[in-house]
This record gives C-alpha cells, sequence and structure tokens, in this order.
C-alpha cells in the first residue's frame, strides 16, 4: 500500500485545505492574571500557552546582565499529554534545548531590548497539544503573550511552517504532513517590513524550489498577522471598554 | 477564501495510539457542471466552464453540458457515477472511449488507491484526459456530502452510503439548478446488490454495471470486455468444488512466522502444465525451490505470483517428471487423475525433491495476456478457451459473441478471477492485435511480451518538440563553441538515420594531433522535467527490430534535429583531445558546439576512402589518422586485458515490395567498425572519469562485474576435449588463452570459443555511482566506463550529458539529478528497458528467421555443437547464426540408446559419439503445426546414424508438411 495522498489533484490536502490555506486559529490575551503577560493560541489541533514576565532586574548571576540591553530569557516545554502517547518530558532534551534557543533568537530580533538595559524578560510557552507547526505556534502565542506584557516591540513576530509536496508548496503544516518527512522550512517574520526573524529548514530542498516556499511561507505569515491584529485590536477593545466604566 | 471552519475530529485507534486528526468541511466545492449558477458564483469564475483556481488541476476535462448516452434503461441525460467496486473491477469498460461523463468520487478514488496500485494509475490516466469529460469530486470535504461512521457501521458500509449520499445530492443539487431544463440526472453504478437496493429505497436511479452496458445502443462490442466477477449464483450452478479454499492473509502470515508455510514466487514449468516451481526467497541470499506438482496441489496459482507453499510428508516427494505433457482443453476429470497418475509413476525415489502444495496467494502478478482463442465446440456457445502465447499461463475462459471473427486473430485477455469450482480462470476481451502471422501483428505481439512502450508518441509529448523551422541564433552560437570549419564526418552502418556520433582529426602546429568525438546535443532539445523527457525515461532505449525501429526520442529529433547529417549545422556536445601520434592523451576539452559535418559515410565507404591512395582530401586523410590511432589505442586496450568476444549475429536482406526476409547474411566487421569503436570508447571512458570526478555520489556509469568462475566450467571443459587450455584467472589471462586456441584444420573452433565464452559472462548494467562500490568494467578492462556517445537512441547518455553539461557550467542542475536514489531507481529501469529491449530484438530474429524458412522450405546445413545435453544437442549454423535443437528423444516413438557423459561433457547415441564443436549436418525445416508457436526444427543427416538421422535433402520424397509450401515458394 502507497503512503498517504498529501495534496491531490484536485487541489485538496488530507484535511481539506487548499495549499495556501492555514488552519483555523484562535487565539485569547491575558489568560492569567498573576503573569505580566500571557496568550493562549490554537491552530488546528495545535493549543500552545505562553506567559511573559519582566522587565524585571536581573535573577541568579548578576554577571549575566548586559550593560546595553535587556536579556531575553526563554523556555519551552511539552506537556506529558501533548502528543498521542504519554510520555514524561525532561526539561534540557536536546529538542526542546533547540527549540528554546531559536524562540530566543526570534524575540531578541524582535523585542526593542535597549530599552531595558541590565534587565531580564522571561518568556515560558508550552505546548499543550501538538499536532505540527510547534514553533511557529508558540512564536505566534508569545507574541501575543508579549503585546499582553505592554513590552514595546518593532512589529509583531509570525511565524508559519511550509512543506514543499507535488511541486507546490503547503502551508502551515499538521502533523500528518510533516511526519511524510519532506522538505519543511520554519519562517518567523516581521510582516510590516517584512524582515526575517528566523529561518530554518530541514530536510533537504533544491535550491530551485526556495524561493518558492519562502513566499508562500511569507504570505501565510501575512494571514497569520490578520488574525493575531485582530485578537488583539478586540482584546484591547474588551480591557478599554472594562476600564473605561 | 475560508468559508465553512466546523471542523469534526476523526480518531483512528490502532493499538495504543489514539490519532487526533482534523477535517475541514468547505462550501466552496464545485459539482463539476458548467451551466450551474449555484456553483459558477460560487466557484467566483467569470468562464462558464468551471476552470480551477491557479495551481491545481480539477481534472482537464470536466463534464461536458449536455451528455448523451443511448442507453435504453435511461433516455434522458445522466452522468454516471460508479463505486469502487465497479472502478476496480470493470476499468476495461471505463477506459473505453464510448463511456464519458463520468463522475469519480474522492471516497472511491481513495479507496481504489488502497486496493489496487495499477487500477488507481489507470483510473488517473483516465480522469486527466480531457476527452474523456471524467470529473473528481471531492465530496469528503464537502459540508453537504460527508458523513459520519455510525455505531456499529464497518468502513465498507459507510463508504457506500457516502456514496449514495453523493449521489442524492448531485441529484437534488441540479434539480435546483434553473438551467437545468432537461432533467439532468446523475445514475450510481454498482455491483453489489444490497447497496443498489439501498440505493432505489432512497429514491435514486442505481443499475448493475451489466445492465447499464447492456442497455448501451451503438456498442455492443462493450459487453465483451465486462468482467466476469463470480457471482454466487454461477457458484450453485456448477456444484463441484476442484480445488482446496486458498487461506486468508492472517493465516498465512501465522503459517510463515512458524515456519509452517514458505514464501516464494510461482514459476509454472513451460512444458508441463502439471507442474511447477516456487522460488523461495531465503534470508541470507540462499534461493532454494519447491516441486509443485498435480492440478490440486497447484491450486490455482498463475505465473509470477507470489504464493505461500507447504511442504509435503517426505514419503510423498517426487523427482521432476522429464515428460513433457501440453493442455489439450476440457478433459473429464477422472481422465486427469489418471494422467497425473502417469507423472508419478514415471519418477523415481532417488532424485526426489522437496515437494509441497500451494495453500495461499499473497499477491498475484496478473498481466494482460496475448494469445489465441480456441473456439468452443459447440458452435452457439459464447465461452470459449483462449490460449496465451506464453507457454507458463494456464487457458483463459472467456465470455464472446465475436468468437468467430476472433478466431485466428491474436487478442488481449485478462484474468479477472479464478474461482475453486472451475477448471480454468475466467477473464474477459480486452482488444484484437489482428491476424496472427502478420507481421504486424507478431510485432506487435512481441512488443507487448516484452513490455516495449511503443504506442505514438502523446500530443503531450510532441508539444515540447522545437518549433519548425528550426534555425540556429546568434544567441546559441555565442554559448557554443564553432567548430564549423572543422572536417568532421561519421561513419555508421548502412541506411542509419539516427546519427549520434561524428569524428575529426586534425594535425596542430606543433605536430600533435587533435582528436574530436562529436556527439548530437540530445539534452539540448530534451530538457529535464517535461513529459518529453518522462516519456524518453520510461522507453529507456530504441529498440531495433529487423524491420522496424522503435524510437525513444520522437522522429523530429532522432531523424533529424539531434542527428549529425553531413552538410547541415548541427549542435554537438565534443570531447577534443590532444594526442600525440603515438596515442597519449595530452589535454582534453569538453564543449559544446556548433559543427558541421562535411560527409555521413558507411563502414564500407570509410574503408574504401582509407585504401584507395588516390584520395587525399582533408576528410579522407583524417580518416587515415584516426584509424592509425585506433589500432594503437586497440593493442593497448587488449594488452590490458579487454576481451574480444563474438557472437553470430544475422542481417536479413528484405524485399523492398513484400517485406518478407529473402536472404541471411552474418554481419561482417571492418576495419573502421572498430576504428570508430575504439574512439566510442575513449570518450565514454573520459567521460566517466570527468562525471565521477565532478559528481562523486550521482554519476550514472557502467559496470561488467566479472563472472564468478564456476561459470567457466563449461567452457574449460569443451577447451579440454580439443585439448585446449583456457585459462580463467583473470581477463587477462582468459584473453591471451582465447588468442592462443588455434586448432589447425578447424578455423571457426576459435569463434566458437569465443560463442562459448560470451554466454559465460554476466549482464553489464547501469548503477548510480552513489549507490555501488565496484566499478570496474571486465569485458573492457577498464576501471570507470559509462555511456556517453549515443544520446539518441539511449536514455543513460541523455543523463551523463546532463552531468558533463553541469560540471562544465553549460548548464544548470536540477535536483532529480543530484538524488542518488532517484538516479539509481532511472538506472533500473533502464537496466530492465535495456534488458527487454534485446529480448525483443532475439524475438524479432527468431520470427524473421521462421518466415525466412517457411519460404525456402527445407535445407541441409552444416554447422557445429554448442552444447551437448542429456537427450540433445544443440547446433549452431554459422551461415545464419542460427541456434537449434537436435532432439534424440520423440513422442511416441522408440528411443535410441543414449549415454550422457557429465565429465567431459559427451553424448554417445547408438554407439556414435558427439562431443562439443564437432561437425555436424542438419536439415532444417519449419514445424508449423502450433499455430502460436511456429519454430524451426533440426534433423540429424551427417554423421548418419540408423533409425535417429534422416536422409540427405535430395533424395528426400517421405510426406512432409512443409513440402507444397516449399515449391509455391519456389515459383514466386
Amino acid at each position: 500500500m502507497a503512503g498517504m495522498e498529501l495534496f491531490s489533484d484536485q487541489g485538496y490536502r488530507v484535511d481539506g485545505r487548499k495549499s495556501t490555506e492555514l488552519r483555523k486559529i484562535q487565539a485569547r490575551m491575558g489568560v492569567f492574571a498573576q503573569a505580566d503577560g500571557s496568550a493562549y493560541i490554537e491552530q488546528g489541533n495545535t493549543k500552545a500557552l505562553a506567559v511573559v514576565y519582566g522587565p524585571h532586574e536581573v535573577r541568579g548571576a548578576r554577571s549575566k546582565a548586559l550593560h546595553d540591553k535587556a536579556m531575553v530569557n526563554c523556555q519551552y516545554s511539552m506537556a506529558t499529554f501533548s502528543t498521542g502517547e504519554r510520555k514524561r518530558r525532561p526539561h534540557g532534551d536536546r529538542k526542546s534545548s533547540e527549540m528554546t534557543l531559536h524562540l530566543k533568537q526570534t524575540f531578541e530580533a524582535a523585542i526593542l531590548t535597549q530599552l531595558y538595559p541590565r534587565s531580564q524578560i522571561d518568556i515560558y510557552v508550552q505546548i499543550l497539544q501538538a499536532d505540527g507547526g510547534n514553533y511557529c505556534a508558540c512564536v505566534n502565542a508569545a507574541t501575543l503573550a508579549v503585546i499582553d506584557a505592554g513590552i514595546p516591540m518593532r512589529d509583531y513576530v509570525c511565524a508559519c511552517s511550509t512543506g514543499f509536496v507535488e511541486d507546490t508548496p503547503l502551508v502551515d503544516l499538521s502533523y500528518i504532513e510533516e511526519s511524510a518527512g519532506g522538505p519543511q522550512v520554519a519562517l518567523a517574520l516581521l510582516p510590516k517590513s517584512q524582515q526575517i526573524a528566523l529561518l530554518e529548514m530541514n530536510s533537504r530542498l533544491h535550491e530551485d524550489h526556495l524561493e518558492k516556499v519562502v513566499d508562500a511561507a511569507a504570505k501565510a505569515c501575512g494571514d497569520v498577522y490578520a488574525v493575531l491584529d485582530r485578537v488583539v485590536r478586540e482584546h484591547v477593545q474588551e480591557v478599554t471598554t472594562l476600564v473605561g466604566e | 477564501m475560508l468559508k465553512s471552519k466546523s471542523f469534526i475530529k476523526k480518531t483512528r485507534s490502532g493499538g495504543v495510539l489514539k490519532v487526533v486528526r482534523e477535517h475541514y468541511l468547505r462550501d466552496d466545492i464545485l459539482c463539476g457542471w458548467a451551466p450551474c449558477e449555484e456553483c459558477g458564483s460560487r466557484g467566483g469564475c467569470a468562464t462558464p466552464t468551471p476552470s480551477p483556481s491557479p495551481g491545481q488541476g480539477q481534472g482537464p476535462g470536466g463534464l461536458t453540458d449536455n451528455p448523451h448516452t443511448d442507453s435504453q434503461l435511461c433516455p434522458q441525460p445522466h452522468y454516471l457515477l460508479p463505486d469502487t467496486n465497479v472502478v476496480l473491477h470493470q476499468i476495461d469498460i471505463l477506459e473505453d472511449p464510448a463511456i464519458q461523463n463520468v463522475v469519480i468520487l474522492q471516497t472511491v478514488l481513495q479507496e481504489v488507491r488502497h486496493r489496487s496500485a495499477p487500477v488507481y494509475k489507470r483510473i488517473k490516466d483516465v480522469i486527466n484526459n480531457p476527452e474523456k469529460h471524467f470529473y473528481t469530486f471531492t465530496n469528503e470535504h464537502h459540508k453537504d456530502t460527508y458523513i459520519e461512521q455510525e455505531q456499529g457501521e464497518s468502513a465498507n458500509d459507510r463508504n457506500d452510503r457516502a456514496i449514495r449520499i453523493a449521489v442524492k445530492w448531485y441529484n437534488e443539487h441540479l434539480k435546483k439548478s434553473h438551467n437545468n431544463t432537461q432533467q439532468l440526472q446523475v445514475i450510481l453504478i454498482t455491483n453489489d446488490r444490497k447497496n443498489k437496493e439501498l440505493a432505489v429505497e432512497d429514491g435514486l436511479v442505481a443499475f448493475t454495471c451489466d445492465e447499464y452496458v447492456k442497455s448501451l445502443v451503438g456498442n455492443p462490442e462493450l459487453v465483451d470486455r465486462l468482467a466476469c466477477v463470480s457471482d454466487t449464483a454461477n457458484d450453485i450452478e456448477s456444484g463441484k468444488l476442484i480445488f482446496r479454499e486458498h487461506l486468508p492473509l492472517s493465516k498465512i502470515q501465522q503459517g510463515l512466522k512458524s515456519n509452517h508455510f514458505l514464501q516464494g514466487t510461482f514459476r509454472a514449468n513451460r512444458d508441463n502444465y502439471l507442474e511447477a516451481t516456487v522460488w523461495i526467497h531465503g534470508e541470507e541470499g540462499e534461493n532454494k525451490d519447491i516441486l509443485i506438482q498435480g492440478l490440486k496441489n497447484l491450486n490455482r496459482a498463475v505465473h509470477e505470483d507470489v504464493v505461500a507453499v507447504e511442504l509435503l510428508p517426505k514419503e510423498m516427494w517426487v523427482a521432476p517428471s522429464a515428460v513433457v505433457l501440453q493442455d489439450e482443453g476440457q478433459v473429464e476429470a477422472d481422465d486427469e487423475d489418471e494422467r497425473e497418475g502417469l507423472l508419478k509413476t514415471v519418477t523415481a525415489k532417488t532424485f526426489s525433491k522437496p515437494t509441497g502444495r500451494v495453500v495461499g496467494i499473497i499477491k498475484r502478478n496478473w498481466r494482460p495476456y496475448c494469445g489465441m482463442i480456441s473456439k468452443s465446440q459447440i458452435k452457439e456457445s459464447t465461452r470459449h478457451l483462449f490460449t496465451p502465447a506464453d507457454r507458463r499461463i494456464p487457458r483463459i475462459r472467456i465470455e464472446t459473441r465475436q468468437s468467430s471473427a476472433l478466431e485466428n486473430q491474436r487478442i488481449i485477455v485478462v484474468i479477472d478471477a479464478w474461482p475453486r469450482t472451475s477448471r480454468y480462470p475466467n477473464g474477459h476481451f480486452v482488444r484484437s492485435l489482428g491476424n496472427a502471422g502478420d507481421k504486424e501483428t507478431e510485432t506487435e505481439v512481441l512488443l507487448l511480451e516484452h513490455d516495449v512502450p511503443h504506442q505514438p508518441f502523446s500530443q503531450a509529448v510532441l508539444s515540447f518538440l522545437p518549433k519548425m523551422p528550426w534555425v540556429i541564433t546568434e544567441e546559441d552560437l555565442k554559448k557554443r563553441m564553432d567548430l564549423r570549419y572543422l572536417y568532421i564526418c561519421s561513419v555508421d552502418p548502412p541506411g542509419c538515420t539516427d546519427i549520434d556520433d561524428a569524428l575529426h582529426c586534425r594535425e596542430l602546429e606543433n605536430g600533435n594531433l587533435e582528436v574530436g568525438v562529436h556527439i548530437a546535443d540530445v539534452s539540448h532539445f530534451i530538457r529535464p522535467g517535461n513529459a518529453l523527457d518522462q516519456e524518453s525515461a520510461n522507453r529507456g532505449t530504441t529498440v531495433y527490430l529487423c524491420d522496424k525501429r522503435i524510437d525513444m526520442v520522437p522522429e523530429l529529433l532522432s531523424s533529424n534535429l539531434c542527428s549529425l547529417r553531413s552538410n547541415v549545422e548541427r549542435f554537438a556536445f565534443s570531447c577534443i583531445w590532444e594526442m600525440t601520434h603515438n596515442a597519449e592523451i595530452l589535454h582534453t576539452v569538453y564543449t559544446k558546439s556548433v559543427i558541421n559535418s562535411k560527409a555521413s559515410l558507411t563502414y564500407a565507404e570509410a574503408q574504401m576512402r582509407i585504401d584507395d591512395e588516390s584520395m587525399n582530401d582533408e576528410v579522407t586523410l583524417g580518416l587515415r589518422r584516426l584509424n592509425k590511432l585506433a589500432k594503437i589505442l586497440k593493442k593497448r586496450r587488449i594488452d590490458n586485458g579487454a576481451l574480444t568476444l563474438s557472437s553470430p549475429e544475422v542481417r536479413f536482406h528484405i524485399d523492398s515490395e513484400t517485406h518478407d526476409p529473402i536472404d541471411l547474411q552474418t554481419k561482417e566487421l571492418k576495419e573502421t567498425n572498430s576504428m570508430v569503436e575504439e574512439f566510442m570508447l575513449l570518450a565514454n571512458i573520459s567521460v566517466a572519469q570527468k562525471i565521477y570526478e565532478e559528481f562523486s555520489e550521482c554519476a550514472l556509469l557502467r559496470k561488467h562485474p566479472a563472472p564468478p568462475l564456476s561459470n567457466y566450467d563449461i567452457l574449460v571443459k569443451a577447451a579440454k576435449s580439443k585439448n585446449l587450455d583456457i585459462q580463467t584467472d583473470s581477463a587477462k589471462a582468459l584473453a591471451d588463452s582465447l588468442d592462443n586456441a588455434e586448432v589447425p584444420g578447424s578455423p571457426y573452433l576459435n569463434t566458437l570459443l569465443r560463442i562459448l565464452t560470451t554466454r559465460c559472462m554476466m549482464q553489464a548494467v547501469y548503477f548510480c555511482s552513489g549507490m555501488d562500490t565496484d566499478f570496474h568494467h571486465f569485458g573492457l578492462a577498464s576501471p570507470i566506463y559509462t555511456h556517453f556517445t549515443s544520446p539518441i537512441r539511449r536514455y543513460s547518455d541523455v543523463i551523463v550529458h546532463r552531468l558533463l553539461a553541469v560540471a562544465i557550467s553549460a548548464d544548470s542542475t536540477y535536483p532529480d539529478l543530484m538524488d542518488k536514489h532517484k538516479q539509481q531507481a532511472l538506472c533500473n529501469n533502464l537496466n530492465y528497458r535495456h534488458k527487454m529491449a534485446q529480448y525483443s530484438q532475439r524475438a524479432s530474429v527468431a520470427f524473421h528467421t521462421q518466415l525466412f524458412f517457411k519460404n525456402k522450405g527445407i535445407v541441409d546445413e552444416v554447422g557445429y555443437i554448442l552444447f551437448v545435453k542429456k537427450n540433445a544437442i544443440v547446433v549452431l549454423i554459422p551461415k545464419f547464426g542460427l541456434e537449434g535443437t537436435v532432439l534424440f528423444e520423440e513422442k511416441g516413438k522408440q528411443s535410441p540408446k543414449l549415454y550422457y557423459n557429465q565429465e567431459v561433457p559427451s553424448l554417445t547415441v547408438e554407439g556414435t559419439m558427439f562431443n562439443m564443436f564437432d561437425k555436424v549436418t542438419v536439415t532444417i525445416t519449419l514445424d508449423a503445426s502450433n499455430v502460436q508457436h511456429q519454430k524451426i526444427r533440426m534433423a540429424l543427416v551427417d554423421p548418419v546414424i540408423p533409425g535417429v538421422s534422416v536422409p540427405r535433402n535430395t533424395s528426400q520424397k517421405n510426406t512432409n508438411v512443409e513440402e507444397p509450401e516449399m515449391k509455391k515458394a519456389k515459383l514466386n
């Protein structure tokens, strides 16, 4: 038996989306009162929670403080119940430390860190349910949480993964599409300036196709931006009406 | 873009794993009927045809607005909607041009994909054919047609229900449309009785495939192509069960695990229909075979099937019988038992081999079979037996009303099923190839049987040809080296129109020689990935039959734009060396170029020019220099241990009007043949080194593995019987000892030895350098080799051209070229195609030899014994390059006293001893007693053995079937 047909001749993917369509995104900001900022996001079946503390004084070793900008501290984790098989996931395994590093790089590029010298900003993200595009969901959730915390950023950071099947770039991969083993590009973009905060690729992709794939990813990031922006505006409206009373 | 976002979770439990998937339902899926205003506005297309949004193919055809099919059952215009089983079993019907306007549901397509890859491929091809007007409806993602599996409902029932819902939706949807003035409707085609009943209950129009096809006015021939799938009604009718039931797959797997059963490929015996062997694929490469004897033990397995066998207890083991048994048609079951008894009594216990019986089929490997119909004795009967050309395939029962028209025709039949009650498998007629014995038909048969793609090139392929008139532009010239001033010429066999190589040689100012090999630049015209490229990659090679050439690339390229004809400007890929007069290479340049060949010569013409001292033009001078260098190169190669082998090759002189062969001639080799060959070898080796240097992982190379020493046994033994010593420890030793093997008085012996050596060799194969470590080419004694010089007729050369072009930065690369797994897959296809091309060439030669002897009648010829077998000798007749068997045992005749000595090997018949390489005289006749398997028969004339040999032809006056025909032939 052949494997699954990821992209049909009619132009539909296994879950019924077209090649350029995102999964359904639902998000909420300010889910926890005690943190400085927090957000929850669902991208299809991938669910992520992000919490932001700071900016605050550098805790622990003072020597780590940077004299001209804030230090961004990230931590990525996956809930034990996030996948089909229940599994204990210790902190600091290879996969999650890599993810942590990527998140750190992304947000160092996006947050205006020079405004807070000698201080620290903590971003904690957790995947509650994994169904592909974990990194992207984390970035999007963290963006909302940072905005919720009121920390100034250059722009939203929107992330989206893109695969390449049957000569067509597929946007926002689900778990089945990811596990098929094709090439995958994760792009984190600052949509207004179209600057790339992070671009990661695994598996092999021919040079000729790269531009097509990155373009599709950038366009998808634009779509993500539209959704995130709406969420932020709705949230702000809600909060202002509450305060206004 | 996204309208409906309601989604449903699908859970699929396998073991303990729970998989949650999203399933989006949409409301923007078009129904495929162009005038539909609802879908038209939804799709947002201005054009009336449901053209898909960019980047996706909604099936290029789409449904026609006003379908009309004349069916008695359903006079209104309608679309068909087949269910999964109809697609799976009646694909032949769906492929017929008469069937159009069909809606294929996604549910059906997915099920088909799951169950049968070949049918899936075929239905996809049909969908993609714009003339068939098939439309794929993505019903699983449509908000109105998606359904969930209910509690207690099996997956099959759920899919059937989904299909019914889709039909219902379609009919309601079409009814709603105001444009639907003619009561257009959708009809469900299903062979499942329950499904049909439920559909009718729902108020749907549903027919079985049989009902519908039979109701079609104007296409009665379609009925024959209906597959007869075993109906329960039929089983009761003919109560007697002949075979044991096949075990289900789960039980087979259990048995395989517990070593109760063995898995292997079923190979039927060519000569005895009641016997077969199963090749067990052992784990550590150890292959053994198990004998299967008797109809019941064979249990409906067909040649090439993968089966599970159970070993019988040791006391029931038997030896393979040497009896030839042909299935003669309808025999009574008792009679059959008797025959099987006959099989067993012959066998001696001492030679018994592991014997078993087939308990189940793991994978059927049925394909369409060529053959002929044997008409039923009852005149009005519509059931007939079909006899395949391949004798390993059982006869197939088919149902047709055109039996009298099909008699004496070659037809294609596929097997549908083999029920337990039936002695023969059931099948159906696919198409007719033409009258048996016609040259065209026989050619078609041998192409089909060897799986050679030979259809005319499709429109899609031809669309990638350059537009005529084709001119060389300034831009082309800028990129290429201009070599038009050089005195380049080509040397080829007479009548060659696809000239892919040309040569030149000139003296440089510094006294050295410049030698150029110019190869047609096919890769300039065939760009990677397009339909033309895919088609040629699939064909792999041009196939040369005796009277026909099946091109790998369309004729415009092969015989015109790529062919390096004289006095026209052509693109070439050139390999230019600077050499000393001693053929030492000083410098090599590869470049794309433009050339203008000054002469296209035949081997004979080139030879004449070299020999004729009065000719001193540039071309001739170049040829002489080349010839001189070639001799040095050849000597050097032979000193390195390259083998000069021999195989008898023949050419037919074909009558220009009837296209019948009128004379046979063995191919003659001239000095110029070897001259061209030498430079081609040099170019191939140079290029192989270059591309391997540049792309160590993905270079396409060709290797020729050294044969295992045991292969030489027969050769060494045979030589010993003539007091000759053949060394086989190395290629060099073998070549030398072959050179020294001369016996005064028999000049042909050396050639015979070389022919025999060729038979000991392994097959040379293409491979990808990243997938193998052994690159050695044994026959040419070269550490590395590839094919570069014939891109018009071999696809491997096209790939090598592309690699070399990338290496010299003359062209850009593409992903598949650099993928070693894809490259290896391509190599495997090329190797398969080359093997099949060779087989079909041999079959074509054999067929023409038969035609030749049919016209010529009986002849006596001198030949040499090539092999000695237990009861026969194989004789080679050098004059015709013909090989045949002289049998000493015949059916229904007292066999002479035979003594076979395996050590020498020799065979003594009634006191006369036959050794290998002995000279004998045989008489050659054509045995036409079997229309499908005409063959050349040989009988011994000299040495004379009473009771065995036949008298000489001149004095021969006994009744021979062939005689009248021979006289007729002479009158012509």
